[in-house]
């Protein structure tokens, strides 16, 4: 058969016809249309986020509201430095506590466990990340802000010589939320290492160990370097997670709008502040709006912390730089 | 030429040794928290499981009888479903549009980058969106509402459910679409009848992870549902959740209320639970994830 017996009236006959191929299209860019929908919405809600707290920021300019230690709502007096150092220092001391954990967990599994172990264990880190907030802050006010008062108090007492270490211990401080939140991240931390640490090329591994390396010796000089933007790609994500928790944050950091002169003092972050007060300043436009202007906070701060986080992770995934990739295993 | 291998180092083997112990041990003390928590919760909470906590409602009494949680749980599993309405389809239809149409185009990586944005941002945030965009200003009804609160889960579940359907969907073998194809299939029946049904329990693993996450957050239904004593089937009202009835009863000072508390908080993991351990039955049916 000629290709000119195909057509008819002007088209193939193998082509469908127009009314045929209208639920192709209405499938495309009905889906394009809801992947766009949901971006629009994301940007409608930033630039109402970005609106409703202008009154904060008419009153006490952004660096005002940022960097003025005086959060006083009563007298009007929003300045919500306490906040801000409050969220760096709990999230600090989670990454402090928990990422050498989680890149323990992460080694362990991928490079020493016995196989059959494997499997369980990653599901017994995993199981971490499936207990609710709001769980973890009941566990850690009946329970651990009671049990570790005396080995806190022993701690600050014999390292008072250390910056940031001494004084009373109060009950919920600064110390419980980091340690809550190293819980909380683990997880995430754990499984994006695992996930890098496996993609390093058995053959790296092979040329460490025919060097004569012992295991360890072998992830030192092939596993590390190779996995390390990938886990701390992962360390970021943590760290944002981390900014952002709330719920078991406001039960264990005592609420008090001060700075903390050591690691067992009280304090508060901007997202304890918002679920904390939100009762109280929904009435009032100025106090409301600065509510709303930390969670604004919150919000470019954990989209710069992710931003970079992701660029980290694409990188270790894929990424080996030649340098990185030749280097390593003869490091 | 020396023919032998030299041994290693007593050195080297006490650092092999002493690294690889560490290790382990640190891997052990990750484990520490979540035994104490589940211990802790079954030592506290199985005590207050009453049949009793389960039929009756929180009464709101400070003294006397302080009721039950039936409310909290119905008021849960109502949101999270109403979520899970809004989300899977929307999700999951994203996802469908980056793997068989977006693919590798400028405007897929855009989209796929405010997923992983969206992957990021805090739940507390998404609970205020709703807030100032739902609840403030009145164009459906200002005030508290159940949907609202679910409104604010589902934009929490939503990229979670798109990245997982969407590694999902990327493992389908390209041959089963070339075939349908090859067969005379146009596109969107590939993509129905070829593709879904293919990923279908990837993407009920991934699906099912998401629920579990929307089930135990807290934060957003603060500004988005609020609380409330009875039982309610209305979406747009004011509507009581686990989390939420956790959250205020650990502020109680009476220490039977805390109780109920951690009975509570043992009914929402075991809940959670249920829900993982379906994901991981559905994710072992599955053909081509791992």
């Amino acid at each position: 058969m000629e290709a000119g017996t195909l057509r008819a009236g002007g088209r193939s006959q193998l082509e469908r016809s127009p009314a045929a191929r209208l639920p192709d299209r209405l499938m495309r860019y009905g889906l394009l249309g809801i992947a766009l929908a949901v971006l629009l919405l994301l940007v409608v809600f930033f630039a109402v986020l970005v609106s409703d707290s202008q009154d904060v920021f008419a009153k006490q300019g952004v660096f005002g509201f940022l960097f003025e230690n005086d959060w006083n709502p009563a007298q009007a007096q929003f300045g919500a430095a306490a906040l801000v150092v409050g969220t760096l220092i709990t999230s600090a001391l989670a990454l402090v506590i928990g990422v050498p954990i989680a890149i323990a967990t992460a080694l362990f599994i991928t490079e020493l466990a016995p196989r059959r172990a494997k499997y369980p264990l990653t599901v017994l880190v995993e199981l971490l990340a499936a207990v609710p907030s709001v769980v973890y802050g009941l566990w850690g006010v009946f329970i651990l802000i009671p049990n570790l008062k005396p080995a806190e108090q022993w701690f600050a007492d014999t390292f008072s010589f250390l910056p940031f270490v001494g004084g009373p211990v109060a009950g919920p401080n600064y110390f419980i939320a980091g340690l809550i939140l190293a819980i909380m991240i683990l997880p995430i931390v754990s499984a994006i290492s695992r996930e890098v640490i496996s993609t390093v090329p058995s053959d790296h591994k092979e040329a460490a160990f025919a060097l004569g390396a012992t295991r360890w010796e072998m992830i030192r000089m092939a596993v590390l370097p190779y996995a390390r933007a990938g886990i701390t790609g992962g360390a970021m994500l943590g760290l944002g997670r981390a900014i952002g928790e709330t719920i078991a944050v406001v039960l264990v950091i005592g609420n008090a709008p001060t700075i903390g002169k050591q690691i067992f003092d009280q304090g508060y972050t901007l997202a304890a502040v918002i679920a904390n007060e939100f009762g109280e300043a929904s009435s009032n436009p100025l106090y409301r709006s600065s509510l709303l202007a930390a969670g604004l906070v919150l919000f470019v701060l954990t989209l710069i912390v992710n931003g970079v986080a992701r660029a980290f992770v694409v990188r270790g995934e894929r990424g080996k730089t030649p340098k990185a990739a030749a280097g390593a295993p003869v490091a | 030429m020396s023919t032998g291998i030299a041994p290693v180092s007593a050195r080297r083997r006490r650092g092999d040794a002493i690294a690889r112990g560490l290790i382990a041990l640190l891997t052990a003390v990750a484990l520490v928290p979540l035994v104490l928590v589940v211990f802790y919760l079954l030592y506290k909470g199985l005590p207050a499981v009453t049949a009793d906590l389960f039929t009756s409602d929180p009464t709101g009494n400070f003294l006397g009888n302080a009721g039950g949680i039936k409310s909290a749980i119905l008021g849960t599993l109502e949101m999270v479903a109403l979520a899970s309405l809004m989300a899977i389809p929307l999700g999951i239809g994203v996802a469908v549009w980056l793997v068989e149409f977006g693919k590798k185009s400028r405007l897929a990586s855009v989209v796929r980058y405010f997923i992983d944005v969206m992957t990021g941002v805090p739940s507390i945030v998404f609970g205020l969106f709703i807030y100032i965009t739902l609840v403030l200003t009145g164009a459906l009804g200002s005030g508290f509402a159940a949907w609202k609160g679910s409104a604010a889960l589902a934009l929490l579940m939503l990229p979670v459910v798109t990245r997982s359907a969407e590694v999902v969907l990327l493992l389908v073998p390209n041959g089963l679409r070339e075939s349908a194809l090859a067969l005379g299939a146009p596109r969107w029946r590939v993509a129905v009848q070829v593709v879904l049904p293919t990923a279908l329990p990837g993407l009920v693993t991934g699906s099912l992870l998401a629920v579990a996450r929307a089930m135990g957050e807290t934060a957003p239904l603060i500004f988005t549902a609020q609380a409330t004593l009875g039982t309610s089937f209305r979406l747009d009202e004011r509507m009581n959740s686990l989390p939420i009835q956790i959250f205020n009863d650990i502020q109680n000072p009476n220490p039977v209320i805390v109780e109920r508390a951690w009975a509570s908080a043992l009914t929402l993991v075991t809940l959670v639970l249920i829900i993982t351990l379906g994901a991981r039955l559905a994710a072992r049916r599955s053909r081509f994830a791992t």
